[in-house]
């Protein structure tokens, strides 16, 4: 019980720590994801092969191996003294960016072949099709499955702090060192995971129904 | 309905020209990234053949099957077990009784919200601060953290899952049999179960891919297997002065991706199977292995799949 009034400081970095990763990865992996999505329906073979293989290889490697990747080879291949922070966002962003990626293509999918058709023989364009009738409806059926992809990659910030990146799991160990009672730290920590996710899922609710229109 | 037709028309002559320029830039600007990574890599001297010489190593070799049939073996234990639990808590959740329906639907609400690379670690530190008492003095306590973190999530994601499937059995059916004289535990397991897990079968294995995928947790709390070991061995085993981290790495990497993508073609196949079959109760899309958890949604995926009802 003491243990959260004792370290405040420290569970209030843990959460701010968990708050920024969980943002920068969110934003990161929103926009690979629809670029990627791009790519595996555009009418360009190379790039679609791409697209695949990328969901393929990312979506069924497991994040941990990624967190290795980041952390080891990264640094070593590529940049040099990139910071802890960085490297947690590319490996939850280009994690999530696979499921994103999903998210965006079966929504793209389920608008009617009708409301394109219909649009272009008004004579509309291709820009004009994808910006004013089948992406406003396709982001309507995405956002669901967003919510839920945003509340994982939220959980899966986690694994960022067992790779030393200051976050609430970070915290956990940290004071479970100093010798607290583990079910304590548990509780808090679950409570800080679950103030995040509600305020994820209230959000996309409260984008719901600003979009919601009758079908 | 193929994708490519609702964002455009069939190409005429002047979009065909036009395709066939993109094709090759989009060749080219992929190629080039491709060329980019190899070059640094080479560039590094992890593409020497000395370094990717270490697989002819028979204690590596012997290594890396033990870290597979490590993580097989906490993901098949895992596995039997979250399913266990996933009926019981389903079976609860459903229950006549209030106590037992709020029991159950606390503990997955819980377990469903915490990570649970967090849940994992709070076990390892229970276990091994209460080795003695337990009665685990020579087990390993990293082992039993792993299998109960990976059970009590997936159990209670997999219970969602089976809940759904049970929602999903047409109400005549639950009906018959009660006129038929069935008591209420008859009836869960002889007409709703079986049906539920039926139409379930294909997200119950999405969601198995993705105990596979988390059984690489078990590295962070050092319990020995397959990244864990990969981890050790590039360390370990240094060649021209570097460490084996791209070689190691690209191998785990691809034993992970070939594991779980035989574990969704099976899934994949049962969808095909019940889509052929055309009895009562149809079968879900194979469910997205929903990241390291979440399946918040699954929950409310009727058969048909998630999106197909939203259509």
């Amino acid at each position: 019980m003491n243990v959260l009034l004792d370290y405040l400081p420290e569970f209030r970095d843990g959460f701010l720590g968990t708050l920024a990763i969980t943002v920068s990865s969110a934003l990161l992996a929103l926009v690979l994801g629809v670029l990627i999505a791009g790519f595996r329906v555009s009418p360009i073979p190379p790039l679609r092969a791409f697209g695949t293989a990328w969901v393929t290889v990312l979506r069924n490697t497991p994040l941990t191996l990624l967190f290795l990747v980041a952390f080891f080879v990264v640094p070593q291949i590529l940049f040099q003294g990139a910071s802890p922070f960085v490297l947690a966002t590319l490996a939850l962003g280009f994690y999530t960016s696979s499921f994103v990626c999903e998210a965006v293509r079966s929504g793209i999918n389920t608008v009617p072949m009708g409301q394109a058709e219909a649009a272009r023989s008004l004579g509309m364009t291709f820009s004009q099709t994808l910006r004013m009738i089948v992406l406003p409806q396709a982001t309507r059926t995405v956002l669901p499955p967003l919510s839920s992809i945003f509340i994982a990659l939220t959980k899966n910030s986690a694994i960022a702090g067992a790779f030393s990146f200051g976050e609430l799991f970070n915290v956990s160990k940290l004071l479970n060192d100093k010798g607290y009672a583990i079910a304590w730290i548990f509780l808090w920590i679950a409570l800080a995971y679950l103030v995040i996710t509600f305020a994820i899922s209230g959000l996309f609710r409260l984008l719901e129904r600003r979009m919601g229109v009758a079908r | 309905m193929s994708n490519a037709s609702v964002l455009y028309d069939v190409p005429g002559p002047k979009a065909k020209a036009r395709n066939r320029v993109y094709t090759v830039v989009g060749a080219l600007a992929v190629l080039a990234l491709i060329a980019f990574v190899v070059l640094r890599l080479s560039a590094k001297g992890q593409l020497e053949p000395e370094v990717w010489n270490i697989f002819n190593n028979a204690g590596v070799r012997t290594n890396i099957r033990d870290g597979v049939l490590t993580t097989l073996q906490v993901f098949a234990v895992a596995a039997v077990l979250s399913l266990v639990l996933g009926v019981l808590l389903a079976v609860a959740r459903l229950s006549d009784h209030k106590p037992v329906r709020w029991l159950a639907t606390g503990f997955i609400e819980l377990f469903r919200a915490v990570p649970l690379l967090i849940t994992i670690y709070a076990l390892w530190v229970i276990l091994l601060s209460n080795r003695e008492s337990l009665g685990l003095a020579d087990s390993q306590p990293q082992f039993w953290a792993l299998v109960i973190g990976l059970t009590v999530y997936n159990g209670s994601v997999q219970a969602e899952v089976l809940r759904a499937g049970i929602n999903s059995v047409p109400k005549g059916q639950r009906e018959a049999a009660y006129a038929l004289g069935m008591r209420k535990t008859q009836v869960m397991t002889t007409v709703l179960i079986p049906q539920a897990v039926r139409a379930m079968l294909p997200t119950i294995i999405s969601q198995l891919v993705v105990t596979l995928k988390d059984t690489s947790l078990g590295y962070i709390i050092t319990f020995e297997e397959l990244l864990f070991t990969a981890r050790q061995m590039s360390t370990n085993i240094i060649v021209n002065g570097n460490d084996t981290y791209v070689p190691v790495i690209i191998v785990t990497g691809a034993i992970y991706v070939a594991m779980c993508l035989a574990l969704s073609a099976l899934a994949n196949w049962i969808e095909a199977r019940g889509r052929r079959a055309k009895t009562g109760i149809g079968v879900t899309a194979a469910g997205e292995p929903v990241a390291a958890t979440d399946a918040l949604d699954t929950a409310d995926a009727a058969p048909g799949g998630p999106l197909a009802a939203k259509d």
